[in-house]
């Protein structure tokens, strides 16, 4: 690499992006609360869709807050912990918060005395580590992104020679959610410390903490904790307010003036990015010995009686989390986890919350009004053009979808859409566009493993075809040698 | 407690294609009114022919194509072709002339394409141009404005509604003569047949028919229009690209030409003022169902009308040209949206 891109850390308001309500002062008025350990929790062992960890617990059997229940395979694995003290009450399937199937789960009753688990310790000079040991630690602490992707941070850290950024996304661009803000009001410090021990465990020469305009309190926090660092490897980039800023990808260009590959990963640019509150549990960790076990979650909206942000156990049910805010407000329409533009609608408040759950989202019908699904025909208005952070077409690949036309969504780039919502939010005629381009991405998906399925099938049989050809050419040579006397001369 | 699911995103912006429609209608309503003060209560007339022939029309138009008949509010989309048709007429004009226009409009140009979203072509341009080739002479003949220094008396309320509903004036001999009687040429039509008679701009301009810069009476009416145009923008309805590209082709040959030689060629100002420019900059080319989708698009079709607007009045046939000028730049829009496709996020570098 021969000069890194530059940061840009006011980088210029993009053309794409909406503005829906924030509506983000109903959660932000009080400090975060830490809530008392809950009676029960439910722990996934896996994300949805993806490959579970191995339970290393049984029915029965005591577990201490902080004690792994699952992954305690090849370092380097990640781990599940206990997030409270109890006993294990079941393994098996549960459903879960986010997850459309249950999944793989362990559930905790609670004994009530929250006694720590001895096996992890802090670690003051962490820094000093080797960065495969910070990796490895980082792994067993069980973190994972905590902006709802839940991919293991230890090997999004895994080095490479080409990386020369690592960006901490702390622009919630979502309306109502504030708890990234809150972690950046509270504990800037924290976010600092884990932002400099993910550039040693990585070994990325800068790193860049990217908010958003509108979060005025929190830049002044990061502004401070940044001064007190004094570390010139760190730095403060201010975004734009809109919506969806805080996508992984258009953070990169925003911030960096680069676009990640289509198809590919930011590293492929030399990005590494994650969230605020993964560099803050990374930091806690080294700090107290506490693996993650927590995290803040915002819970607000018009049904909900006292907003605010809490800091919550994993695998707690919605509605303990709900009752801590002092329960629904009349009759709430829908529970959202995460925000209205991304979040999923929970279809009951059992459900206990992830380690991606950053919001719980209790609408009501004045909250939520223009979701009906009244579709009209497209005007071609464009609104949604001007509106995709991907520079899509929503409304050509519309028609696309109608028409099952693989090639064109192909084309047109149907996998490049990031599903934000942008499209329908803006839509005049209320089209169902990103539940349409969800799919598409699905078929596209399927498409592509059937054709490399064949493509490898293809090749298989060429191959044999090939050999056997071979095989019977050298056999008739071997023939040819064996029978010398063959020849016009000596016939019969 | 349980609650109704669905998938993301959860909410939508409160918007919706019959408010785009009606905010239309909204914003041309101060020209409207503009319009009626200088030159009658006919344009009025002609709006009520105008929606009851278009909603008649869409309304049997659906039920052939098997839709829901909902036309009144419905989408809206039926009555801002019917008002935006009705002010491109002469406030003098006959309702079958009208309801003709409308029937093609609504009928022909909207629905034999597919209905609402799908016309290629501007529905209101396409019934005018129907009307204004097949009628020629009604089309081009104005009643001069209410203003002072004019030798006209203008048709009174019941005239003008006489004339509207059965195409007589009074006591007058039925058909043209009558109306002839009453009707000035326009002034786009004065201009390019005093140009052709080698009179200079200057001496044109001594004529009371003209204003400011445009036709008198009529740059009012613009004006009006383009305070309608700049609500259009502020609220969002329409974006500034296809108008600012628009005026600004017109404006930019406009000028060349003036510069070059002001006594033949009719000053930037007159031609932004006079005829349909700026209707056709705010309410014509801003149709987003007939417009390319795009930003870089937008530009390109704007700009295109408002050069070809210029050159059909100066050197073709009709004395305005926005309609012609709209209907041509509307056939090349699937070829514009194909060369003004974004490249998506990611792709670039690839």
């Amino acid at each position: 690499m021969s000069r890194l891109p530059d940061l840009r850390l006011q980088p210029p308001r993009p053309a794409w992006g909406v503005r829906p309500p924030r509506r983000k002062s109903l959660s932000a008025r009080d400090p975060i609360r830490v809530l008392e350990p809950p009676r029960r929790v439910t722990l996934p062992l896996a994300v949805d869709g993806g490959v579970a960890l191995q339970p290393c617990v049984s029915i029965g059997q005591a577990v201490l807050r902080g004690e792994p229940v699952a992954g305690l395979g090849a370092p380097g694995t990640t781990r599940v912990h206990a997030s409270i003290a109890g006993t294990v009450v079941a393994v098996g399937l549960a459903a879960v918060a986010g997850a459309s199937r249950p999944v793989p789960c362990v559930t905790i009753e609670g004994d009530g005395d929250d006694t720590p688990w001895p096996g992890y310790r802090p670690v003051p000079d962490a820094l000093r580590l080797a960065p495969d040991d910070l990796r490895l630690q980082v792994a067993a602490a069980g973190i994972v992104g905590l902006g709802g992707a839940l991919f293991p941070t230890a090997q999004k850290l895994a080095t490479g020679p080409a990386l020369h950024t690592l960006v901490l996304n702390g622009a919630e661009c979502e309306p109502y959610i504030t708890c990234d803000d809150a972690l950046l009001r509270e504990r800037p410090e924290r976010v600092v410390a884990g932002a400099q021990l993910l550039l040693a465990a990585s070994g990325i020469p800068r790193a860049v903490i990217a908010i958003k305009t509108d979060m005025p309190a929190a830049r002044i926090a990061l502004y401070d904790a940044l001064q007190a660092a004094a570390d010139p490897r760190l730095s403060l980039a201010v975004v734009t307010g809109k919506y969806p800023a805080g996508g992984e990808r258009q953070l990169v260009e925003l911030v960096l003036g680069v676009e990640v590959p289509a198809g590919g990963l930011p590293r492929d640019v030399g990005v590494v990015c994650q969230n605020v509150a993964t560099a803050a549990a990374v930091a806690d960790f080294f700090a107290s010995g506490q693996p993650l076990i927590s995290r803040i979650v915002t819970i607000t909206g018009g049904g909900i009686t006292a907003p605010c942000n809490v800091e919550a156990r994993l695998g707690t049910p919605a509605a303990t989390l709900i009752a801590a805010a002092g329960g629904y407000a009349g009759t709430p329409r829908r529970l959202i986890m995460g925000g209205p533009m991304m979040g999923i609608a929970l279809p009951d408040d059992d459900l206990p919350v992830t380690a991606g759950t950053n919001c719980l989202l209790a609408a009501t019908d004045a909250e939520l009004a223009g979701d009906q699904d009244d579709e009209q025909p497209c005007i071609r208005c464009g609104d949604c053009i001007e509106a995709c952070p991907a520079r899509l077409l929503p409304q050509e690949l519309l028609v696309a979808c109608r028409q099952d036309d693989l090639a064109a969504l192909d084309r047109l780039g149907a996998a490049e859409c990031i599903e934000c919502g942008a499209c329908d939010y803006v839509c005049p005629s209320h089209i169902a566009l990103t539940r349409r381009f969800r799919a598409a991405k699905r078929q596209l998906g399927d498409a592509a493993r059937a054709a490399a399925a064949a493509r490898l099938a293809r090749e298989r049989h060429e191959a044999r075809t090939a050999r056997l050809a071979r095989e019977a050419g050298r056999r008739e040579q071997e023939l040819a040698h064996q029978l010398p006397a063959s020849g016009p001369d000596s016939g019969p | 407690m349980k609650f109704d699911v669905r998938t993301a995103p959860q909410w939508r912006a409160r918007t919706s294609v019959s408010r785009v429609m009606y905010t239309v209608v909204l914003a041309l309503l101060p020209a409207i009114v503009v319009h009626a003060w200088f030159y009658g209560v006919g344009l009025l007339a002609n709006i009520v022919v105008a929606v009851a022939a278009g909603l008649v029309t869409e309304a049997i138009a659906l039920r052939l194509r098997g839709r829901s008949v909902d036309v009144l509010p419905g989408d809206g989309s039926a009555v801002v072709a019917a008002v935006l048709f009705a002010f491109a007429l002469p406030p003098l004009c006959p309702w079958w002339v009208t309801a003709i226009g409308m029937v093609f409009a609504i009928g022909f140009a909207k629905h034999l394409y597919g209905g609402l979203g799908h016309n290629l072509f501007n529905p209101a341009m396409a019934g005018y141009a129907l009307v204004l080739v097949s009628f020629p002479a009604l089309m081009t003949a104005w009643p001069a404005p209410e203003i002072g220094d004019l030798d006209y008396q203008r048709p009174g309320v019941a005239a003008t509604l006489r004339y509207t509903l059965t195409g007589r004036t009074g006591d007058a001999p039925p058909g043209l003569a009558g109306l002839d009687a009453i009707a000035r040429p326009t002034v786009l039509a004065s201009t390019r047949d005093g140009l052709a008679a080698r009179r200079t701009m200057d001496e044109l301009r001594a004529s009371p028919l003209y204003g400011d810069f445009g036709g008198s009476g009529w740059e009012w009416v613009g004006n009006f229009v383009a305070i309608g145009g700049l609500v259009l923008l502020v609220t969002g309805v329409i974006r500034w690209h296809t108008p600012a590209a628009f005026l600004g082709g017109l404006l930019g040959v406009a000028g060349v030409f003036w510069l070059l030689d002001p006594n033949v060629h009719p000053s930037p100002g007159y031609h932004l003022f006079t005829g349909g420019a700026m209707l056709g900059a705010f309410f014509i080319v801003t149709d987003p169902v007939s417009a390319p989708v795009t930003a870089r698009g937008r530009l390109v079709f704007g700009a295109g009308a408002g050069i070809l607007t210029y050159v059909i009045r100066t050197w073709g046939t009709w004395p305005d040209g926005v309609a012609f000028a709209v209907l041509a730049m509307n056939a090349a829009v699937p070829l514009i949206d194909r060369y003004t496709r974004p490249v998506v996020y990611g792709r670039s570098t690839s």
